[in-house]
């Protein structure tokens, strides 16, 4: 429930839920409108000041429970404060946060003590709980678990831990869809309102019309943020200038992407933001329903959004006339059920109605005839995350940052062989090597760097001589790879770059819709082409090896024409992980191809295992593990693999105690 | 599932829109754990669609099961950042271990082993996810340890059950 | 009109329709394999993808709307390796068994690997494995030939509203299946064969009776008796390479007794049998209050619709049965009777422009005691094969005619091949019936023509009479719902399965284009127009049969061979 509607500064204040009032957020912001007093405006201020945790009179200790931190164990931890309160018999205020961000550091919990400044404590298990809290409310620092702290100007800070926004992860970012993410209560729209939400929907709502509204967004650069970096202005242009009744607004937040969680993490953090980016879209563009199609995946952001929708209509700032506005919108949440291709607009409502998620032929194009035939605007999350920041800031503050032709920031989902995995934003035109180096902190266990891949199974791997390049729509397209969603996975020596190809293009047939004959039937011969180039070390026909030797042509000309004549973006895009893997690591697919060998020791099918016999003990337990009896040998005397029956699981390299199986 | 269940989720969607085919067969799977063709007939009739329409909705999503699922419903995310780490390794494991394929329910009704393209916490990859429940770092060793872990429990209940 | 530039040529073309039908009106060919006249673009198998100026890889003609100015290669070096290679990319899906399979030399998919000039095999993998589909007495099922052009799954949905099939799963493991992968006899399938005649390949075919006909035909046992649609005469000259709507009605008849059948019949003949009780029982019906409007059931296609979909209507139809079973009825009684010969010794085949034809005479309610009135069925292009199978040189054969005592028709009769025809047919003869006088003009120009849905008010002895007439089974469910809801008033309703009505049956020569059906409709006006006898009840053969045998309509003896009741039918809809 919010506790809006008791935020009345006095009995002057006539607005309830029924009778809005369409000054309510800006005299929450400031100070009352309806009449002066001195005394209420100080009263609204404490109250913000009170929802923004800026002076506690209690201590106070946030959770992140994200799916990641929940993932990480956060449940049990939050288990563990409340027995330790409990036990203490200590009074403090427990919150719910999203991620901030730092996914590798979960579980993460921030404590403050009254007066004091916010300390977030990194790898919070529940069996360091205890000596945490036993530290921190004996006036003690548990240095060990500090992460940093948060900077406040209300409170003291403490002396002698870093601030959070000097360490290198943050420093090198700028948040601003993510700007509260993992600070407030997602499930407290109060705390959205405090922090300066739903200031941009007002003062749309009262200053701005639907045309300067597109203006504005027009003006300011933005640039889809789901893949095909689109001018979102342009698009609510096209729909606005239609002159149906009904008109549609979906936010795609059917995250499909493999290896992206940036929707997830925005929403579970800040699902109010959406909401109201949704709303400006769709006051824009005159949509008076509005759907959000999400993935079932995500429960905890589906349970999020919900809240946060029933909250929005509470306080009057969704659902019928919007802060007495005259405008009303609708949201529905609509659960995906499971299909890469519905991230492609007409598939996507297709889905929404009820049919198959097959994409069909463009024009007419969604903003024409849409879902249900009328005219519809299909943005990310992230792109409608970024509303309210424009419209609050101003379309020359948001254009201010980035390239020529990339303005803003740009979400990343940080991922695999990097130190600090987690959700980033970084301002565009910020050379990848700072993402990788500077904010994810490099290559764990001190391997080489390789690749990183970004913009999932659409975009393709970048190599390290190319690191150097900028985020920006247009650059990333000079190296083969595409802005995508924001997916952005580091791979490091011990990775196999045909394996990479063949993994996204093993994602992609099993994703195709199977709607036309090019992605459908293409992408599957293209898969099998990287089957045989990764497997097949046994065989010796002479047809497989001609087959081998063809097999780097046959998938460029698969590619090109699965490029040129697929149905959607899905099929034109398919072929780029094999593509951008080829134009930069054409050697290790020779490698592959005509030594027969993995240099990253990846596919299994072209290891040999040997075991080395100075080092066997014979102490047997390669031969119990081996799913196949290709290990012989007798108790303590050294085994050997039988090559031919040894599939390659190397089960019996990671039960060695003695590093005496090899393999190559 | 009784047709009272059906009802009333049935009921819950008072327009006969064709709109309401997924998340109505969304609630169905939830309430009986997949999807039947007495359900599929069912819900046809209220939606006035043939079942064949809804059969090819329902086969088209990864969501949607057509046989009753294992005790445990184990998914194994092969998200890239899960792969880079590992998870095929996981995942040909717990194969070997279940001596089931992904997609297949052990014979004893066990378990479910699915595959699912990414969960959305590729910071804790891999990941393999239980009933609901997420695991996270897993290699070959948790990913036994997990298995016999849950054959423990299911036989404590049994025997609860039995005495 | 528009300009647009089409391989370096200006040209002009109709704002708003699609690229392919202006490349079509130019003669310029591009091969398609999903695309339907008439229905909205798929663009689904990509085959006809063009290069337009200013658009990255290529568009596909069937759904890209023209614009001025716009400029199209048809046939570049790009488009032509791509049409090359996404047909390469089909045939490696393929069972590589053209010399085994029923559309050998008549499969669009083999003929455009002819015309790309494949030569070899560049691709090689796993192919998809499915079950063949042959429990249906009509259609057969070969998922394994499919290539998932989706005209099937279209026409059963958009034209036929039956929705039996559609795609099932996704991406290469997708195919056409029916709900829970039932066989199609136990879907909702109603045997049109609509979608026979859209695939381009063997994936969906007829239940084949040819060899039991030949065995039969060889067993000196047997008298072998064979009867013709009325439409068959007019489109199975296609077959045999004759332009659409020429008459071979001798020729036919000529190569059905050079094949081995021992009586020719015409099922024209039977039609205005039909004709006969079916306006007299609309007449009763309009007398005695029966359920109106009467509903024609001579397409078994309908039939099954009705019990199916809409079993509460089943009082509306017409209890006659159908043309086809009528005729069965009598030669296994009067004719057996007349020639002395056991029903058992008679081995009853008909040549039908339908695959529901096959399913209506396996109908255990349309048999007399025991025995089926109709032992086998053969479609149009089943008959023409026949035909080739015993070396006969159609175009040579001397004309003939069919045998007494069915061999007689008017041509009202013959009008049963086309929508409307029935309708045109029962009016004559209730006119007369009901006035004792025959009309002053036998064409009833408003059931004529292409439209799927015709009404008009006639006004016969003083009455007024609203009809209706409805072809293609999604039309027949408008119409249906209109009358259920009171939106239609009318007394009498013709409804036929297929679009057109049987000239573009199920069972027709493949591959006829809209054109085509208008010839064959053409073709019988024609005939309607030159010969003398054009009202069922003054087909001599039809006098002598009631005479002889029958009494009167709806007289005891046609009650028992010539009616019979439809029951609701569970399927999984």
């Amino acid at each position: 429930m919010s506790s809006l509607n008791e935020m009345k500064c006095c009995d002057k204040c006539w607005h309830d839920n029924t009778n809005q009032c369409y000054d309510l957020i800006e005299c929450l912001n400031s100070e009352p409108k309806c009449h002066q007093s001195e005394e209420c405006k100080s009263l609204l201020e404490s109250k913000f000041a009170k929802l923004r945790y800026e002076k506690v009179e209690h201590p106070v200790i946030f959770v992140g429970a994200g799916t990641c931190g929940l993932g990480a164990g956060a449940k049990k931890t939050m288990a563990e404060i409340k027995r330790w309160l409990m036990v203490n018999d200590t009074f403090a205020e427990i919150v719910e946060v999203g991620c901030i961000g730092l996914c590798a550091e979960e579980p993460m919990i921030d404590v403050q003590l009254p007066g004091k400044s916010r300390i977030a404590f990194k790898k919070v298990t529940s069996e360091k709980v205890e000596h945490i809290l036993n530290s921190m409310f004996d006036g003690k620092i548990p240095l060990e678990s500090v992460l940093g702290q948060h900077k406040s100007e209300t409170s003291e800070n403490w002396q002698n831990i870093p601030f959070l926004c000097d360490l290198s992860f943050f420093s090198s970012q700028t948040r601003w869809v993510l700007r509260n993410c993992g600070i407030i209560n997602p499930a407290n729209i109060d705390t959205y309102i405090a922090y300066g939400g739903y200031k941009a929907l007002s003062s749309a709502l009262t200053k701005l019309t639907p045309v300067e509204m597109v203006q504005k967004i027009i003006d300011s650069g933005l640039r889809g943020r789901g893949g095909g970096g689109f001018l979102t202005g342009k698009k609510w242009k096209m729909a606005q200038d239609q002159k149906e009744e009904q008109k549609y607004l979906i936010c795609n937040a059917d995250e499909g992407d493999p290896g992206a969680f940036m929707d997830r993490a925005v929403i579970e953090g800040d699902p109010y933001k959406l909401i109201e980016g949704m709303t400006l879209a769709a006051y824009t563009i005159g949509a008076s329903k509005a759907y959000i199609y999400i993935r079932a995946e995500y429960p905890l952001a589906i349970d999020r959004l919900k809240e946060a929708i029933i909250q929005a209509k509470d306080a009057g700032l969704l659902g019928h006339n919007i802060l007495d506005s005259g405008f009303s919108l609708e949201i529905v949440i609509k659960k995906g059920a499971g299909a890469f291709v519905c991230g492609e607009e007409t598939a996507l409502m297709h889905s929404i109605e009820g049919k198959r998620g097959m994409p069909k032929p463009r024009p007419p194009f969604p903003t024409q005839a849409g879902l249900f035939g009328k005219p519809t605007v299909i943005n990310n999350v992230e792109t409608l995350a970024n509303i309210p920041e424009i419209v609050a800031h101003g379309e020359k503050w948001f254009s201010s940052i980035g390239t020529e032709r990339s303005k803003g920031t740009k979400v990343f989902a940080l991922s695999g062989n990097i130190n600090n995995t987690g959700l980033v934003e970084v301002a565009m035109g910020t050379p990848i090597k700072d993402i990788v180096y500077k904010i994810g902190g490099g290559i764990p266990n001190g391997k080489e760097f390789k690749a990183v891949q970004i913009g999932g199974p659409s975009g393709g791997c970048i190599p390290a001589s190319h690191l150097h390049i900028d985020i920006d729509y247009e650059s990333l397209k000079t190296v083969g790879a595409m802005m995508g969603s924001g997916g952005l996975v580091v791979m490091d020596e011990d990775t196999c770059m045909v394996d990479v190809a063949r993994f996204f293009m093993d994602f992609i047939q099993r994703e195709s819709c199977g709607k036309c004959i090019p992605c459908r039937e293409g992408t599957r011969r293209m898969l099998e082409i990287l089957d045989r180039i990764t497997t097949g070390r046994r065989t010796t026909k002479e047809r497989a090896t001609l087959e081998r030797f063809q097999s780097i042509m046959q998938l460029k000309g698969l590619s090109s024409v699965i490029q040129d004549t697929s149905l959607c973006g899905l099929g034109k895009s398919a072929p780029n992980p094999v593509l951008s893997t080829l134009r930069w690591f054409k050697d290790e697919y020779e490698t592959h191809i005509y030594e027969k060998k993995c240099p990253a020791k990846v596919c299994k099918d072209l290891l040999t295992y040997s075991i080395l016999e100075e080092n066997c003990t014979g102490c047997t337990i390669c031969a119990k593990k081996c799913p196949t009896n290709a290990i012989v040998g007798s108790l303590k005397h050294p085994h050997y693999v039988v090559m031919d029956k040894c599939i390659g699981c190397g089960n019996c390299y990671e039960v060695c105690n003695f590093e005496a199986v090899l393999f190559e | 599932m009784t047709d009272l269940q059906l009802n009333d989720i049935l009921g819950k969607y008072a327009e006969c829109k064709r709109e309401y085919l997924i998340p109505i067969l969304q609630d169905v799977q939830e309430a009986q754990g997949f999807i039947s063709k007495e359900a599929v007939q069912i819900i046809g009739k209220y939606l006035n669609l043939p079942s064949s329409k809804i059969y090819g909705v329902a086969t088209f999503y990864n969501q949607f099961r057509f046989n009753a699922p294992g005790r445990y419903i184990i998914q194994v995310c092969r998200g890239t950042a899960c792969h880079v780490k590992g998870s095929s390794n996981v995942l040909d494991a717990l194969q070997r271990e279940l001596k089931i394929k992904a997609g297949e329910t052990t014979r004893d009704g066990l378990f479910s082993l699915e595959v699912v393209a990414c969960l959305g916490a590729c910071g804790l990859a891999p990941v393999i996810c239980i009933n609901g429940e997420f695991h996270a770092n897993v290699d070959n060793a948790k990913a036994y340890q997990l298995i016999k872990k849950l054959i423990k429990e299911s036989k404590v209940e049994a025997d609860n059950v039995k005495s | 009109m528009i300009k647009i530039e089409v391989n370096n040529k200006t040209t002009e073309a109709k704002p708003g329709e699609y690229l392919l039908t202006t490349l079509k009106r130019l003669n310029i060919k591009i091969p398609t394999f999903c695309h339907i006249e008439g229905l909205n673009p798929s663009g689904a198998c990509r085959m006809c993808s063009v290069e337009v100026e200013g658009i990255p890889g290529t568009v596909p003609a069937c759904a890209f709307p023209v614009y001025d100015g716009m400029k199209v290669q048809t046939h570049t070096a790009k488009v032509v390796n791509a049409r090359k290679t996404i047909l390469e990319l089909l045939l490696s899906n393929h069972p590589d068994d053209c010399l085994y399979c029923v559309r050998n030399g008549n499969c669009e998919l083999q003929t455009l690997a002819m015309e790309l000039g494949v030569s070899e095999r560049r691709f090689y993998g796993e192919k998809n494995n499915h079950k063949l589909d042959t429990g249906s007495p009509a259609i057969v099922r070969d998922p394994a030939k499919c290539i998932l052009c989706g005209k099937c799954v279209r026409v059963c949905e958009e034209i036929q509203s039956v929705s039996a099939i559609e795609i099932i799963g996704r991406g290469s493991r997708a195919y056409v299946g029916t709900a829970f992968d039932e066989g199609l006899n136990i879907s909702s399938c109603i045997n049109c064969g609509q979608c026979i005649n859209v695939c381009p390949t063997a994936a969906l075919t007829e239940q084949s009776y040819i060899m039991e006909v030949l065995n039969a035909i060889h067993n000196p046992k047997k008298v072998v008796v064979v009867q013709h649609a009325p439409s068959v005469s007019v489109t199975l000259g296609e077959e045999f390479g004759l332009k659409a709507g020429t008459d071979v009605n001798g020729l036919m008849t000529a190569a059905m007794r050079k094949i081995g059948f021992n009586f020719v019949f015409e099922t024209s003949f039977s039609a205005d049998l039909t004709i006969m009780e079916e306006a007299s029982e609309l007449a009763h019906r309009i007398k005695t209050g029966g359920a109106l409007p009467m509903m024609t059931s001579c397409s078994p296609g309908w039939v099954k619709f009705v019990e199916q979909f809409y079993p509460e209507m089943i009082p509306n139809l017409s209890t006659c049965k159908s043309p086809q079973e009528m005729l069965g009825a009598v030669i296994k009684s009067y004719f057996a009777e007349k020639q002395k010969i056991s029903p058992d010794d008679i081995y009853s085949v008909s040549i039908m422009p339908c695959t529901a034809k096959k399913f209506e005479a396996g109908r255990p309610e349309l048999s007399n005691s025991g025995i089926p009135d109709i032992d086998a069925v053969l479609t149009v292009r089943e008959f023409a094969k026949l035909i080739r199978m015993m070396g006969i040189d159609f175009k040579q054969l001397e004309a003939e005619f069919p045998d007494n005592p069915f061999g007689d028709r008017s041509t009202a009769g013959k009008l049963f091949a086309s929508s409307g025809g029935v309708m045109e047919a029962a009016l004559r003869s209730a006119h007369y019936f009901l006035t004792g006088k025959e009309m002053d003009n036998y064409i009833v120009n408003e059931v004529r023509g292409q439209d799927g849905i015709k009404t008009a008010t006639v006004k016969v002895a003083g009455q007024e009479l609203g009809i209706a007439v409805a072809s293609g089974l999604g039309n027949a469910r408008k119409v249906i719902e209109m009358i259920k809801s009171g939106a239609m008033n009318v007394h009498f309703v013709e409804i036929m399965s297929c679009s057109g009505g049987c000239i573009n049956g199920g069972g027709q020569p493949l591959k006829a284009c809209t054109e085509d059906i208008i010839q064959r409709m053409k073709l019988l006006y024609k005939i309607d127009k030159e010969e003398q006898i054009n009202v069922s009840h003054k087909n001599p053969s039809i006098v002598r049969l009631y005479e002889e045998y029958l009494g009167e309509p709806l007289g005891e003896k046609s009650h028992h061979l010539l009616h019979t009741h439809y029951h609701k039918r569970d399927v999984m809809i």
